[in-house]
C-alpha cells in the first residue's frame, strides 16, 4: 500500500488523468441514467407521482411483483440451501452434472427461458394440457411468472453456498453428529452461523432479479393489465402509452429498490470480508 | 458404491432429503423446460427447421445481435480494465463509492436501464440533443442496442479482473520498473499477461449476456425489422404470432450458441483455476 503510492507518486499525471477518465466514463455510463430516472419521475412534481402511484393498475402491478418476489426468494432460499448441501456434503454419481445444470438459467437468454416454459407448461404443452384438463392453468397468469422467476433466479443462492460450504469443510458439523445433534440442530447452531452472510448475499441477488425480471416474465405473463402486468412490464406499458411520468414513476420505484440493494450488498460484503478476516 | 459415497455419507445426515429434493426442484425447474424445446424442434422437419432458421429477416438478426453484442463486450473490456486498475491500485476520495456503482446494472432492472437510456439519447433528451448537433443519432439505431448492451453488461469484466488484479499486488509492477520499465512497458509485459484468462472470461460473460439481453435493448431500438431487430425480440415476435414451431427453432439456435459459449467459458476457468493452484 505504502509502497504503491511512492511508486506512483512518481507519475501523478498518468495517474490522475486514469481515475479521471474512470470517473467521467462511471458518470456518463451509470450516474446521469440513474438521476435521469428520478429527474423523469419529477417532470410533473410531487403531485404527478402520487397521482400515478395511485393508478389501480399501478398498485396492482406492484402488488404482483411483491407476490412473486416474496414467493421466489423463500422457495430458491430452500431449494438452494438443499441443493448447496447435497453438493459440498456428499459425493455421488452425477454431482458435477447436477452443479452444470444449476448454471443452465445464467447462460439460457431470458426470452428463451420464458419460451422454455411455455412449450412445457402452456396449454399446448405436454404437462400444461394435462393441467389445463383439470382446470389448472400456470402460463399467462401469476403462477407462471413465479416459475420462470425461480428459473431464472435459482443460481444465485447456490453459487453463493457453494464454495463457501466446500471451503468450510464438515469437521464441526461431524463433530456435532458425533456429540448427538439432530439433523435440524446440526444445521441451525452449526452450519447455519457460518453460512448466514452468503446466505443473505445470496437472497439479496436473487430479490433483485426476482423483482425486475423482464424478459422471461413479458413471454409467459400475457401482459394483462391489472392482472399479470408486474413492475417491469408496467413500465415498458406506461412507455408504450405516452405516460412519460408515469413509467418514469414506476422505474424510479424499482430504482430505489436497486439502490437499496447495492446498499445491503455493499454492507455484507464488508461482513464477509470481515467474517473471513477472523478466520 | 459404498467407495464411491465416501465416509461423509455415514455421518452427515440429510443425504435422502436434500437428494430427492434437489432431483425434484432441477427436474421441474430445468430439465423438463428444456425437454420441452427439444420436443418441438425435433417435430418439425430438417427443411422447414432449416428454412425458419436461415429465413433472410432472421439471419438480420443474428447479425445485428453478433455485432452489437461483439462491440459492447469490446468496449467492456477496456472499460472494465480500466476501472478494476484504478479501482485496486489507486486510492482517492469516493473510491468505495465507484466501486459500488459498478454493480448497479446488475441491481437496476433492464427494463429501468432501458427506459432512461431510450430518454436521454432521444433527439431531445440530455445526451442525444447534444450528440444530435454533431450529427449522430444513437435512439432507434444500431448504435443504441449497443449502448443497451454496454450498460446491462458493464460489472462483468470489473469483477473478474479486480480479484486477480489484487490477488497480484504491485510487486509485480515495482519489481519491473526497477528493472528499468517504464509504466506501459510493466503494464503489458507483466500485468496483463496475468490477467488475460480473467479478462477473456469477463469479455465472453458479457459477451453471452449481451446476446440474450432483451429488455433494455427494446425500449432503445426502434424495433425496425431487417435493421434494428434483435434475435431474442425475433422469437417474441414469433410466439406473438403464435408461431411456436418457428420461436422454438430460432430459440434453439440461440440456446445452442449460449451453451458452446458456457462451455469455452468453463473450459477457461478451469485452466486458468488449474494454473493458480499449480502456481501455489
Amino acid at each position: 500500500m505504502e509502497q504503491t503510492l511512492t511508486l506512483n507518486a512518481s507519475r501523478p499525471w498518468g495517474r490522475w488523468l486514469l481515475i479521471g477518465l474512470g470517473v467521467v466514463l462511471t458518470l456518463l455510463l451509470l450516474v446521469v441514467p440513474l438521476l435521469a430516472i428520478f429527474a423523469g419521475a419529477f417532470a410533473a412534481g410531487v403531485g404527478g407521482i402520487i397521482e400515478n402511484i395511485n393508478e389501480p393498475d399501478m398498485l396492482h402491478a406492484i402488488g404482483l411483483t411483491l407476490l412473486v418476489a416474496a414467493l421466489t426468494v423463500p422457495i430458491n432460499l430452500v431449494f438452494g440451501t438443499l441443493l448447496a448441501w447435497l453438493v459440498t456434503r456428499f459425493r455421488f454419481p452425477g454431482r458435477q452434472l447436477l452443479l452444470t445444470l444449476m448454471d443452465v438459467p445464467f447462460a439460457v437468454s431470458p426470452v428463451v427461458a420464458g419460451l422454455l416454459y411455455l412449450l412445457m407448461y402452456g396449454v399446448n404443452g405436454p404437462v400444461g394440457g394435462w393441467l389445463d384438463d383439470h382446470d389448472m392453468q400456470l402460463m399467462f397468469a401469476w403462477p407462471g411468472i413465479v416459475m420462470v422467476t425461480v428459473f431464472v433466479t435459482c443460481p444465485f443462492v447456490v453459487r453463493e453456498l457453494v464454495p463457501l460450504m466446500s471451503s468450510q469443510g464438515t469437521d464441526s458439523e461431524e463433530a456435532a453428529v458425533l456429540l448427538g445433534a439432530s439433523g435440524w440442530q446440526l444445521f441451525r447452531k452449526v452450519t447455519l452461523p457460518n453460512i448466514r452472510w452468503a446466505l443473505l448475499y445470496g437472497v439479496i441477488l436473487t430479490n433483485a432479479r426476482a423483482v425486475g425480471e423482464f424478459g422471461a416474465v413479458s413471454v409467459v405473463s400475457g401482459g394483462i393489465r391489472g392482472e399479470t402486468n408486474t413492475l417491469p412490464l408496467h413500465v415498458e406499458l406506461l412507455h408504450q402509452d405516452y405516460n412519460a411520468v408515469g413509467a418514469f414513476t414506476a422505474a424510479a420505484l424499482l430504482t430505489l429498490m436497486a439502490v437499496v440493494t447495492l446498499m445491503f450488498k455493499s454492507y455484507l460484503e464488508w461482513r464477509l470480508h470481515s467474517a473471513e478476516a477472523q478466520e | 458404491m459404498a467407495a464411491l459415497l465416501g465416509s461423509s455419507k455415514r455421518v452427515l445426515p440429510g443425504f435422502t432429503l436434500s437428494l430427492g429434493t434437489s432431483l425434484l426442484f432441477v427436474s421441474l425447474i430445468i430439465l423438463l423446460p428444456l425437454t420441452g424445446l427439444v420436443i418441438n424442434t425435433s417435430q418439425m422437419g430438417w427443411d422447414q427447421y432449416w428454412q425458419v432458421v436461415s429465413d433472410p429477416r432472421v439471419v438480420a438478426t443474428y447479425k445485428v445481435t453478433l455485432s452489437a453484442a461483439a462491440v459492447a463486450s469490446l468496449f467492456n473490456m477496456l472499460f472494465g480494465l480500466l476501472m478494476a486498475w484504478i479501482l485496486t491500485r489507486y486510492r482517492f476520495p469516493g473510491r468505495a463509492l465507484l466501486d459500488g456503482l459498478m454493480d448497479l446494472p446488475f441491481a437496476l432492472p433492464t427494463a429501468v436501464a432501458g427506459l432512461t437510456l431510450a430518454s436521454l439519447f432521444a433527439t431531445n433528451g440530455w445526451y442525444g440533443a447534444w450528440l444530435a448537433e454533431l450529427g449522430i443519432k444513437v435512439s432507434y439505431t444500431w448504435i443504441g442496442i449497443v449502448v443497451a448492451m454496454v450498460f446491462t453488461s458493464v460489472p462483468f469484466v470489473v469483477r473478474t479482473v479486480q480479484p486477480v488484479l489484487e490477488d497480484l499486488g504491485p510487486e509485480y509492477e515495482e519489481a519491473a520498473a526497477t528493472l528499468g520499465a517504464s509504466p506501459w512497458q510493466a503494464f503489458s509485459r507483466v500485468v496483463l499477461p496475468e490477467l488475460k484468462p480473467a479478462l477473456i472470461t469477463g469479455t465472453a460473460l458479457s459477451f453471452t449476456r449481451s446476446l440474450g439481453e432483451f429488455g433494455a435493448v427494446i425500449f432503445i431500438a426502434g424495433n425496425m425489422p431487417w435493421q434494428t431487430e434483435i434475435t431474442s425480440l425475433m422469437i417474441f415476435i414469433r410466439l406473438q404470432e403464435f408461431d411456436y414451431a418457428a420461436a422454438s427453432a430460432i430459440a434453439s439456435v440461440v440456446l445452442l450458441a449460449s451453451f458452446v459459449l458456457l462451455f469455452l467459458i468453463n473450459g477457461i476457468q478451469s485452466r486458468f483455476m488449474r494454473r493458480i493452484r499449480g502456481n501455489a
